[in-house]
C-alpha cells in the first residue's frame, strides 16, 4: 500500500467513500463538474468539515429534512463571520443527512476565485462564484444552491451588528421564480460569535482589493452553532413588477429572521 | 439524366492538421481546393494546392477558376504566431477578403473556423458560457483583438449576405496527433509551466471530433455561432499530470511579476497575453451545437491525455 492510499483510506473511510456514492452528481469523466467541483477532493473536504461540524463547532441542526430530495432548490441563509463557514456548514449539514443526502453549492464572493490555491480549493468542494448565470445554468442542472443574499453587507458586519439582518438583493427571487425553484429559509446561530469584528479597516481593504479587513481576534473561536431549515417556499413564475418581486423576498427574510429567533433562544451559551 | 453535381469546396489552412483531417472526410464525395498562406502542401493529385495570401489579387483567380459552392476557413494565424499587425492582416482582411469573394461569386455555405478564446478570461467569468455572452477578450488584451474582429466582420457577413449561409464555430482546446498550437505543445512537453495556485477547469476537444464537427457543419446549413465543446471537464494541472508532464509552477501573485516573468521568458506555448486561461477558467456551453447539428464527440478525455503521454519520445 502506497503512502498515499494510506492517508487517504486514514482520512477517507469507506463509509464515507459510500456516503459520497449516495449523492450522484452530474460530472464528466474524471471527476469534475463545469464549475470545477471534484468527486475525490469532496471526500476530503467532508472528512475535514465533520471535524469542524461536530467537534469544533458542534452544530445542532433542526429540520434538515426538510430540503427536498431533488430539484432545483435554494437554501437562502443569513451570513455572517467574515469568513464563509456559514455556507460549508449548511453544505456539511445537508450531505451528511441519512435520507437522501445532497450536495450544495455555495455562491461565494467575487473576490475568490482571484485567490490562489483557496480559489480553486473551494470549486472543487462545490463553492461557485456568485454570478446570475451560474446560479441559473444549477438550478437548470437540478442542483440545491446556497444564496446568502446580503452578500459581503452580511458577512462583513461587525460585532455590534450581530443577528440584523441587511438588505437582501432580490436576483434570487427572480431565480427562484424562472427555475421553479424550492427556496428553503436557513437561518444560522453562532457564526456572528466565530470571528466577532470591532471595525473594518475600509482604505486598507481597497488597497489589498478585498471586500473588507476586520479588526478582530486572529483566530476562529469555537462558538456553538445553531442551524435551522425553515419550511420550504414555492413561489410561482408569474409576471409582476418589482415591487411585488421585494415583498416575496421580505417573506423569505421574515421567515430567516424567525428562525434566527428560534436558534437565539434554543442556544444557553456563546461557546 | 444528368449525374448530380459534386459540391466544389474551398479549405483554406490546408497546411493544418485540422484542416487535412477535414480534407480526408470530404475528399470522397467532394471537389476540394486547398489554400494556405504559409506553405503549400501536397494533398495528392486530386486535389489543388496553392500557397495564396488572401489579400493578393491572385486569390481571386481561384474563385474565378474553380465554381465553388462552399468555403470551409480554417486558415487562422495562431495568436503565438506572427506580429500583432501580420496577425490582423491575415486573420482580419484577408477573411474580410475572402467573404467578399465568397459573395461575389454567389458562395452558398461558409463555415469559419474561430476560437473560445474570444470570451476572454477574467475572475468573474461564469462556467457554460453561452453563444451570445459579450466577447470580452478585446478588452483585455490587445493580442487577441484579431479573433473578435474576425468574428465579428464574419457577424456583419451573416446577417447583411445571408445567402452566404454563414457558420462561426467557438470550439474549445484542440488537440491531438499533429495540433501545434500552444496547448498541445503544453501537453505534449516534459515541462510545463503553471501559475501557482491556479487549475482553472479546461475543455479539451480531440481533433478528429473537430473535424467531424466542421464537417456535419457545412452540410447541414444551419446559419449562426455555435461552441463547440464535449460535455466534460478537467483541471488544467491535472491534465498536464494525466499527459505526463512535470509542472513548473510560475509565481502567481501579484500579477504583474507573474506577467513579468512570462514577458521575460518569451515561451511561446505560454505567452504572457494567454496567461489568464491558465488562470480563470473559460468554460463554454456547447450542448446547442451537439443538438443542432447531432454532434457526440468521440474521443474521450482519458484517451487524448495517454496519446500525449505515450508520446513523449516518439521513435
Amino acid at each position: 500500500m502506497s503512502l498515499t492510499s494510506r492517508i487517504k483510506s486514514a482520512l477517507v473511510p469507506s463509509s464515507l467513500e459510500d456516503q459520497i456514492r449516495k449523492i450522484s452528481k452530474p460530472i464528466g469523466s474524471l471527476g469534475y463538474d463545469p464549475w470545477g467541483y471534484n468527486n475525490e477532493t469532496i471526500k476530503y473536504g467532508f472528512s475535514f468539515t465533520r471535524l469542524l461540524y461536530e467537534k469544533y463547532f458542534r452544530v445542532e441542526t433542526h429540520g434538515v429534512e426538510k430540503v427536498p430530495a431533488e430539484g432545483p432548490v435554494l437554501l437562502i441563509a443569513n451570513h455572517s463571520g467574515q469568513l464563509p463557514l456559514d455556507g460549508l456548514l449548511i453544505g456539511y449539514a445537508l450531505a451528511s443527512r441519512s435520507d437522501k443526502p445532497r450536495i450544495p453549492r455555495a455562491m461565494i464572493e467575487r473576490f475568490f476565485p482571484t485567490v490562489p490555491y483557496l480559489g480553486n480549493l473551494l470549486n472543487e468542494f462545490g463553492a461557485v462564484l456568485g454570478d446570475p448565470v451560474n446560479c441559473a445554468k444549477m438550478l437548470a442542472n437540478n442542483e440545491a444552491v446556497i444564496v446568502f443574499p446580503e452578500g459581503v453587507r452580511g458577512s462583513g458586519k461587525l460585532y455590534r451588528d450581530r443577528y440584523q439582518l441587511k438588505r437582501f438583493g432580490n436576483g434570487f427571487m427572480h431565480l427562484a421564480m424562472k427555475y421553479r425553484a424550492t427556496i428553503v429559509p436557513v437561518g444560522v446561530v453562532g457564526c456572528e460569535e466565530t470571528i466577532p469584528a470591532i471595525a473594518n479597516v475600509k482604505p486598507l481593504a481597497k488597497l489589498l482589493g478585498v471586500p473588507y479587513v476586520p479588526v478582530a481576534v486572529p483566530a476562529v473561536l469555537p462558538a456553538k452553532v445553531h442551524l435551522n431549515f425553515g419550511d420550504p417556499m414555492i413561489f410561482d413564475e408569474s409576471e409582476i413588477p418589482e415591487e411585488q418581486v421585494t415583498e416575496r423576498v421580505e417573506q423569505v427574510k421574515a421567515a430567516i429572521s424567525e428562525l434566527i429567533d428560534k436558534g437565539l433562544s434554543e442556544r444557553k451559551g456563546l461557546f | 439524366m444528368s449525374e448530380q453535381k459534386r459540391p466544389h469546396i474551398l479549405v483554406t489552412g490546408a497546411a493544418g492538421a485540422l484542416a487535412q483531417q477535414v480534407i480526408q472526410r470530404l475528399r470522397q464525395d467532394c471537389d476540394l481546393v486547398a489554400v494556405d498562406f504559409r506553405e503549400q502542401v501536397y494533398l495528392g493529385d486530386d486535389i489543388p494546392s496553392y500557397c495564396i495570401d488572401f489579400n493578393k489579387r491572385v486569390f481571386e483567380d481561384l474563385f474565378r477558376r474553380y465554381d465553388f459552392d462552399g468555403v470551409i476557413h480554417l486558415g487562422r494565424v495562431q495568436s503565438s504566431q506572427l506580429t500583432r499587425m501580420r496577425r490582423y492582416n491575415a486573420n482580419v482582411l484577408g477573411t474580410q477578403k475572402l467573404l467578399d469573394l465568397s459573395h461575389k461569386y454567389g458562395i452558398r455555405r461558409v463555415v469559419v473556423l474561430s476560437t473560445y478564446h474570444v470570451y476572454g478570461a477574467t475572475a468573474y467569468n461564469p462556467a457554460l458560457i453561452d453563444e451570445e455572452a459579450p466577447l470580452k477578450s478585446a478588452g483585455l488584451s490587445m493580442d487577441l483583438v484579431d479573433s473578435v474582429e474576425l468574428e465579428n466582420l464574419a457577424n456583419i457577413y451573416l446577417w447583411r449576405y445571408p445567402e452566404l449561409n454563414i457558420t462561426i464555430l467557438r470550439p474549445c482546446n484542440i488537440v491531438g496527433p499533429g495540433v501545434r498550437n500552444s496547448i498541445s505543445t503544453l501537453l505534449g512537453s516534459e515541462h510545463a509551466p503553471v501559475l501557482a495556485g491556479f487549475s482553472p477547469m479546461m475543455q479539451f476537444i480531440h481533433i478528429d471530433d473537430m473535424a467531424t464537427a466542421l464537417v456535419l457543419a457545412y452540410h447541414h446549413k444551419a446559419r449562426g455561432v455555435f461552441n463547440v465543446a464535449p460535455d466534460d471537464w478537467v483541471a488544467y494541472q491535472h491534465a498536464l499530470q494525466l499527459c505526463g508532464c512535470r509542472r513548473i509552477p510560475v509565481p502567481s501573485i501579484p500579477p504583474s511579476l507573474a506577467r513579468t516573468i512570462l514577458r521575460t521568458l518569451k515561451l511561446r506555448s505560454f505567452p504572457s497575453y494567454l496567461m489568464n486561461f491558465f488562470k480563470y477558467p473559460v468554460v463554454i456551453d456547447g450542448r446547442l451545437f451537439a443538438r443542432e447539428f447531432d454532434f457526440t464527440p468521440e474521443r474521450s478525455l482519458k484517451e487524448i491525455f495517454r496519446y500525449y503521454r505515450e508520446n513523449k519520445h516518439p521513435v
